[in-house]
């Protein structure tokens, strides 16, 4: 079998197991943008006592998908006086860098072998922050392209609004890699895999596994001063992470530039059919991407306490996966729960918010995480 | 005068946001759940579920024609409902009676009788006006059509919706 053994060369391999595992996580993803807008629709209602989407399918299951052809068939439309070329490609810039970021995620383990992350790099997160921050330019292109007042001030709004969480968003992550000392995803989640996550370390495993629970060298639950010396700042960088991911994916508390009720439709006032969507799905897209950051840094990524990872098996190594997926969708609904409880902020409250709360909070909580590394150490 | 309005003093915990900021979420999670568990009942699904057993006997709704115990239709073609429908809702051409009929003594009948539903305001005039009681406001609200003719009632759909209602006007009976 010639063929076949072309197919295990090592270059030939990592191209069709990329190619593979590039369009599954599309796939996977796209489709929990779309359901994530049920659940948007679905969590919203229940939380007002509605019913939410119940007429397409079993429980407005198929709704997405009718939403989607609708979206289709409208008419695309121009209004005359926007600058086309960057009117056209500002839905796109919206909805590509939510989806970059899924490349860097470790969604799994490792299945049959082939580790379950697209793109392994060392320089992981600074990947994350640069091509998130890049989705800004699709929002600020369509509300300077529109030539029209109330999408220009979303635009405005949204790039003054990202550079201020920017810098937060930044300095809260720098502790994670002071404490697991690198930039790789990957290794960041076998860290907490190892040392318990990062806002809940009270186990140890010196390997992974169910098994070694029953041998005295195995994994077992404990705390000891170290933990929870180091438990203070992560947990403060957790929150700032957090706070600054709601702005940075413009959900409320921090939805400033498409305040409905100051800004018509805010950036994407001119905007319709599947242009329009584009925008929707890359705000999802970008929830998700988001929500996945925050899961592999400070939830633990993939991993469960006691569970092997997919070297044991593929079973394992699907259990891993599907464990990442729900963690991502309990983020989600946090986000959801979240935009239905909070009311929103004023534009110079956010700005002060930012600038004098949590920039600040970040840029101590380094200090703090440095003074106890360097007291642990000595 | 001026009241000055005392700005409650706030401790710091307060200041920070986060009691108010949790009480929130707890209430909305609250109501989540109540309706996850299907303890809370506000929605009517309407095709399906509807309010007409809750409906009270004077309902305003689409204005119809009845016909009496003897299946007689009551209307006389007085065109007193057509003068006063205010937004002139009501077109009636009136027509004799047959001579040699049994209801002859009652003159003149609707030859055509239609009510454009787009027009009507359901104000119940007509009904208030009729002084035969042949016209009166019943329980159909739901008028619906996907053309402009077919929003117009003509007699024999007023009809239908109307029915028979017994008693009220005596005075085309027989003599006793």
């Amino acid at each position: 079998m010639p063929s076949l053994d072309l197919l295990f060369q090592p270059e030939i391999f990592l191209t069709w197991t990329s190619a593979l595992k590039t369009s599954v996580i599309l796939g996977v993803v796209l489709t929990m943008v779309a359901y994530s807008v049920w659940a948007e629709r679905k969590v919203s209602a229940f939380i007002q006592d509605r019913v939410g989407p119940n007429r397409v399918g079993w429980a407005g299951l198929i709704q997405p998908i009718a939403d989607g052809v609708k979206l289709l068939l409208k008419e695309n439309f121009v209004p005359a006086g926007v600058n086309k070329l960057y009117f056209s490609i500002a839905p796109s810039l919206a909805m590509i860098p939510a989806i970059l970021v899924l490349a860097v995620l470790p969604f799994g383990s490792s299945l049959f072998g082939v580790p379950m992350v697209i793109a392994d790099l060392n320089i992981g997160v600074l990947w994350v922050f640069a091509v998130s921050s890049l989705g800004v330019y699709g929002i600020v292109l369509a509300g300077w392209a529109s030539n029209s007042k109330y999408p220009f001030l979303g635009g405005i709004r949204s790039s003054s609004q990202m550079i201020s969480y920017e810098l937060a968003l930044g300095l809260s992550v720098i502790p994670v890699f002071m404490v697991v000392g690198t930039l790789n995803l990957g290794e960041i989640v076998r860290y907490q895999v190892e040392n318990g996550w990062m806002v809940f370390p009270v186990w140890f495993s010196q390997g992974a596994g169910p098994l070694e629970l029953t041998t005295d060298s195995g994994a077992m639950f404990g705390l000891n001063w170290e933990k929870i010396l180091l438990w203070i700042p992560m947990m403060i960088s957790f929150v700032v992470f957090m706070i600054a991911m709601f702005a940075e994916t413009n959900r409320v508390p921090f939805d400033l530039p498409e305040a409905e009720q100051e800004l018509v439709g805010g950036y994407h006032t001119e905007y319709s059919s599947m242009r329009f969507a584009l925008f929707f799905l890359g705000e999802y897209a970008a929830m998700i991407a988001g929500a996945g950051v925050i899961v592999t840094l400070f939830l633990g990524g993939w991993s469960l306490p006691f569970v092997p990872d997919g070297a044991q098996g593929w079973f394992w190594g699907l259990v891993n996966i599907g464990t990442f997926f729900a963690k991502v969708a309990a983020i989600i609904f946090l986000f959801l729960w979240v935009r239905w409880t909070l009311p929103r902020f004023r534009f110079d409250q956010l700005m002060k918010l930012g600038w004098y709360v949590f920039f600040e909070v970040a840029l101590i909580n380094i200090f703090i995480t440095a003074g106890i590394l360097a007291f642990l150490k000595s | 005068m001026a009241t000055v309005v005392q700005r409650p003093k706030l401790s710091l915990l307060e200041r920070s946001y986060f009691p108010a900021l949790l009480g929130g979420m707890w209430i909305t999670i609250k109501h989540f759940f109540k309706m996850m568990a299907g303890q809370t009942k506000v929605t009517m699904q309407y095709p399906e579920q509807r309010w007409d057993s809750a409906m009270p006997e004077w309902y305003r709704g689409a204005p119809t024609l009845v016909r009496d115990e003897h299946g007689r239709e009551r209307c006389v073609a007085c065109q007193l409902c057509e003068f006063i429908c205010p937004p002139r809702a009501i077109a009636i051409k009136p027509g004799e009676l047959d001579a040699a009929g049994k209801w002859a003594k009652v003159e003149k009948y609707p030859e055509k009788f239609d009510i454009d539903m787009i027009r009507c305001i359901y104000c119940g005039l007509c009904e208030e006006v009729c002084p035969e009681q042949a016209i009166f406001l019943r329980k159909d609200y739901s008028i619906t059509g996907l053309t402009r003719a077919e929003m117009v009632h003509d007699k024999a759909k007023l009809y239908e919706l109307g029915g028979v209602m017994d008693g009220l006007v005596h005075k085309w009976n027989e003599k006793k």
